[in-house]
């Protein structure tokens, strides 16, 4: 698929900020199922820092804004060409041991409920199909449903809530992956549309498990499939936090506030 | 020199000027009850002077009545009093702490040694202190720093910023101690000449250290004029604004010539602005124009001053 | 149980100490006191006092010192010095495999488990390789005694081991009180330590930076109980002592906020923990980092002593693969000698410590400063019951070692002169050479018996001297 990306994120602040220091991961990851036509970061008043490549094969870019500024743009405007790799990252270069994949973090530490769903599946030795279970598990416990849970919510509050976004999902699959001895981490990128052809919020994000013999491969529990060619993957962590396409601080008291628009496009052939 | 390096010895001496500052009010304090009462008491007295520390709400709201004690307690020991001679001992010896190795080792000392009597003297029961012991111990401890910084501290950006601090306190207490005896001291025309208003006028004096002095450089009577002219425009006063600002801008001088080019001069230019501004007035202009306006003013380009410091220097260019 | 008596050997004085025995035994009882309040005051008045974290309580108090030295011989401090370079190469060359393809464990030599999913792997700077490869800079070897030639480590710190300024100052102390001790004995110098660590610094600056690099020392400011070794460390090697708030970043690089406007900085030699480095990559919460300063490392502009992700290397389960990783990187058998460890989480393991409890050291895994760990033989069965209930409830959390018999040293005590337990903390210096001064922190147990000499639990400190030839 030929796709079109705008990505456009606009900070306002009430008071002017200073020294503004972001760290990006918005840069398309490098695998057979990707290849970049032309991609551009761009942030308003902004001076491009350190550009490298991580452990996780992520593509990380710093920026500074020395300001003052009442608000901060940010840019991505990419052509990229996708493939159907049927969830399996091919091709991906990393140097970070996947075993580093199985340790917990505050947002998706298991709780009783979680632990008897990942033991709940029996009768398969094979991971994966052990990994298809656990995410058709989560797709089957937690219900898409937008508004009801916010960023810092917990694997277990989404499980016991029984409703959350692709965010709630990730964080409930990744646990769940672990309890099982499987690595398994947060994905952020960008998505198309969805299955039934209805196009949803374009930022998305899914978790990756790690299977003997295959390496890692992508489980998008929120709509019951694995990642294909209307995918774009831009970086990993050990959740939403740790794999955030955009950080920053900066100096000053004022409160924030955030725009996001997304739009991802097929491009005629 | 890091630019908090640098902010902390301007607040070292801005605290420890000020801790005098509160040790003088203590010492004219003390003075006025010991005279007979005013019509209101000298109540009305000692809440001016409050009101020249800035902290008569804090005090208030504290402690309530206006008594010996309790004005001892805030002013001398009273730690959420921020200009007490307790708190400002504790920041200027806590600033000189972080910057241990921008002092020298005799004014590490003498900050240090002062601020483990004033908590040998903080353990004593109150009723073995008296006011005297309290105001000298404070004004004996301050001179020795400050000797010891001119004795023993090179002669660098640090010890400009030092004495900027020192400065800019100095001519705010004094600017604010004369608008107190303006406009809160004699809020009615009828004192005006009147032995209380030559009383008041002395007083004022005391708080600066500055009524010998004052008989030296005019002799005879206290008049209002001549007492705002030895503490606005007479340069051989100590405490003069002209004096303490003329300091302010050598030392910023100091600082351009040392630092050349790249760096930004906004404050000594201020600086300059406002001392040529000053030299231009004689004592009969300031009346004219009215003290309190003209101590308003003044007050104002201090504090623009002070800002521009840290603007050109305590930032760090980010 | 026996000790090995550093300086007695029956009524024999062992050789290094045979000029100090008519010192020692013929100092008149006032005049030492009188050297010992001298020794107090001085300490005081250079302000080197710590503060016990958790503990609040005076944070002007005074680590003990004592005025006997302890001596090494130059042949013995010859051997220690070998093992403590051949260590310090090792667990540099450890951190470097590890942040890399990891082949010691790829060779099945040290569990995987161990360490990636240790928490102290830093999984942020995998495949980053600092300037030479090094990772840890300043490498704090604890070791004790337990005869004429041999020791052991107890343990190895990587991270920011602290404790030099006493080495330093307990050194100057002497020097100043007893001037004719060190004319009669020949004592090789520490004072160059500074010299040495600014010269490790610098050696490490980032290939980014063209001219002399410049070098500051980041603490987490004046309320840290190390805060005097921070200051007086800058003070020594002439660089600036910076918190977080004196740097940011912009661009490609680190600065500091001078009087006179930014200045970029090479080398952070920062004595803080990992967790505080950096808001945007560790805790968003941290007040202490500089956000962004984790990119500028990662992407080679600024050097960062010891390297983020360095304490994976003296965990203390790592720890009792430091002699598999000796003969794995360098292919030489380890000189120094590794305390048995039995790790609580390995089922034998497990069975035999509660067996043997009360003849045990039992420690917690991520502990330190003598907290949170049982002395068996010193404790009472209460004592060591609850202990018991503790490991119970976590084993994984515990490793185990026998007790062993630390040599004494003469110190001197109310009654006089008497044996007291000590160890031994040289400081490890890695850049384009790996060197350590002739010498270290000796601690010593104060407390009659005590085999625990951390200053938080009644230790004190004695100049340790090396003898020239």
């Amino acid at each position: 698929m030929k796709l079109r990306i705008s990505h456009e994120t606009v900070y306002r602040y009430d008071q002017p900020i200073r020294n503004l220091v972001q760290s990006l991961r918005l840069t398309p990851s490098v695998f057979e199922g990707q290849k970049v036509h032309s991609w551009t970061i761009d942030v308003s008043g902004g001076i491009r820092g350190p550009g490298f490549r991580d452990g996780a094969g992520d593509w990380i870019e710093g920026w500074t804004v020395r300001g003052p500024v009442d608000h901060v743009t940010i840019r991505i405007d990419g052509r990229i060409d996708t493939r159907d790799m049927a969830g399996v990252l091919r091709g991906h270069r990393e140097m970070i041991n996947p075993l580093t994949y199985l340790r917990d973090t505050s947002v998706t530490r298991p709780d009783p409920a979680l632990r008897d769903l990942a033991f709940g599946i029996t009768g398969t030795t094979d991971q994966l199909d052990l990994a298809h279970k656990l995410s058709a598990a989560v797709s089957d416990r937690i219900a898409f449903r937008p508004g009801v849970t916010q960023t810092g919510t917990t694997a277990a509050q989404a499980l016991a809530l029984g409703e959350g976004v692709c965010q709630d999902h990730t964080h409930a699959l990744t646990a769940l992956a672990r309890l099982r001895g499987l690595p398994a981490r947060y994905v952020s990128g960008y998505l198309h549309s969805t299955i039934d052809g209805q196009a949803h919020d374009a930022a998305h994000a899914w978790a990756e498990i790690q299977v003997e013999g295959l390496g890692w491969i992508g489980f998008d529990a929120a709509n019951r499939c694995c990642p294909d060619e209307r995918y774009v993957r831009l970086g990993s962590g050990l959740d939403s936090a740790d794999a955030a396409p955009i950080r920053g601080i900066a100096m000053g008291t004022g409160a924030e506030e955030l725009d996001v628009s997304v739009r991802v496009e097929e491009m005629p052939q | 020199m890091l630019s908090r390096t640098a902010s902390n010895l301007f607040w070292m001496g801005r605290n420890l000027e000020r801790a005098e500052t509160a040790a003088r009010l203590l010492d004219v304090g003390q003075r006025i009850t010991l005279l007979p009462n005013t019509e209101l008491g000298y109540q009305n007295e000692w809440n001016s002077l409050l009101q020249a520390s800035g902290s008569s709400d804090l005090f208030r709201e504290k402690y309530g009545d206006i008594t010996q004690e309790n004005i001892e307690e805030f002013i001398f020991f009273d730690r959420a009093n921020p200009s007490s001679v307790a708190s400002c001992l504790e920041k200027a010896r806590e600033s000189g702490r972080i910057v241990r190795t921008a002092l020298t080792s005799q004014v590490w000392d003498a900050l240090n040694v002062s601020y483990q009597e004033l908590r040998k003297i903080e353990r004593l029961p109150r009723s073995k202190l008296d006011t005297a012991s309290l105001t000298d111990f404070t004004t004996g401890h301050t001179s020795t720093v400050r000797g010891a910084i001119n004795a023993t501290q090179l002669r660098n950006d640090g010890w400009h910023f030092m004495n900027l601090g020192y400065g800019l306190e100095r001519a705010d207490a004094t600017a604010r101690l004369l608008d107190v005896k303006y406009f809160v001291l004699l809020p009615r025309i009828e004192f005006v000449g009147s032995g209380l208003d030559t009383y008041q006028w002395q007083v004022i004096l005391r708080a600066l250290s500055a009524h010998r002095a004052y008989h030296w450089a005019y002799g005879g009577d206290i008049t209002a004029g001549q007492v705002a002219d030895f503490l606005i425009l007479n340069g051989e006063s100590p405490r003069a604004l002209i004096t303490s600002l003329y300091e302010t801008v050598w030392h910023l001088e100091g600082l351009a010539r040392r630092y050349g080019d790249g760096v930004p001069v906004s404050a000594r230019d201020k600086a300059r602005e406002v001392l040529t501004a000053l030299q231009a007035r004689d004592i009969e202009m300031i009346f004219d124009e009215g003290l309190h306006e003209f101590l308003s003013w003044f007050i104002r380009e201090l504090g623009e001053i002070s800002n521009l410091v840290h603007q050109d220097y305590l930032l760090g260019g980010a | 149980m026996s000790y090995y008596n550093e300086m007695f050997e029956g009524d024999r004085v062992r050789d290094p100490y045979a000029r100090l025995r008519d010192w020692v035994e013929t100092m008149p009882d006032d005049f030492r006191q009188m050297k010992q309040a001298e020794a107090e005051a001085l300490f005081r008045r250079i302000g080197i006092t710590f503060a016990v974290y958790g503990e609040g309580g005076d944070p002007d108090r005074l680590i003990p010192f004592d005025m006997m030295p302890r001596v090494f011989e130059q042949a013995e401090w010859r051997r220690l010095e070998r093992g403590i370079k051949q260590r310090a190469r090792a667990l540099n060359a450890f951190l470097r495999d590890v942040y890399g393809r990891g082949e010691i464990i790829r060779a099945g030599r040290i569990p995987a488990r161990l360490v990636y999913q240790n928490e102290a792997y830093e999984k942020s700077v995998v495949g980053v390789v600092p300037p030479r490869g090094i990772y840890s800079h300043i490498i704090g070897i604890d070791l004790v005694r337990t005869a004429k030639d041999e020791f052991y480590v107890l343990e190895d710190n990587c991270r920011t081991p602290s404790g030099v300024s006493y080495m330093l100052e307990n050194r100057e102390i002497m020097m100043r009180m007893f001037p004719q001790l060190f004319r009669n004995n020949r004592i090789e110098p520490v004072d160059q330590y500074p010299d040495l660590l600014r010269r490790t610094l610098e050696s490490v600056a980032p290939a980014k930076c063209s001219d002399r690099p410049t070098c500051v020392i980041l603490t987490p400011g004046h309320y840290n109980s190390a805060y005097y070794e921070h200051s007086f460390l800058a003070n020594l090697m002439g660089v600036e002592l910076v918190e977080g708030q004196d740097l940011f970043v912009d661009g490609e690089f680190v600065y500091m906020r001078t009087t006179t406007g930014p200045k970029r900085v090479d080398v952070i030699y920062r004595r803080i923990d990992d967790p505080y480095l950096d808001p945007l990559c560790f805790r968003p919460d941290s007040m202490l980092g500089i956000p962004g300063l984790m990119d500028v490392y990662r992407s080679g502009g600024v050097s960062i002593c010891s390297a983020p992700g360095a304490g994976v290397a003296d965990d203390k389960a790592i720890y009792t693969f430091v002699p598999e990783m000796i003969r794995f990187y360098l292919g030489e058998e380890p000189i120094l000698n590794n305390v048995q460890t039995w790790t609580l989480w390995k089922d034998d393991d497990y069975r035999y410590v509660m067996e043997h409890l009360p003849e045990l050291v039992v420690k917690e895994v991520h502990g330190s400063g003598g907290y949170g760990m049982l002395v068996g033989p010193k404790s009472t069965t209460e004592e060591i019951e609850t202990f018991r209930l503790k490991i119970q409830a976590n084993p994984s959390n515990y490793i185990a070692q026998p007790t062993l018999a630390l040599s004494t040293c003469p110190t001197f005590v109310e009654e006089g002169i008497a044996p007291r337990h000590v160890d031994l903390r040289p400081y490890c210096l890695c850049g384009d050479r790996i060197e350590l001064v002739p010498g270290g922190l000796t601690r010593v147990a104060l407390r009659d018996g005590s085999l625990v000499v951390n200053s938080s639990q009644g230790g004190g400190v004695k100049d340790t001297w090396v003898l020239s030839e």
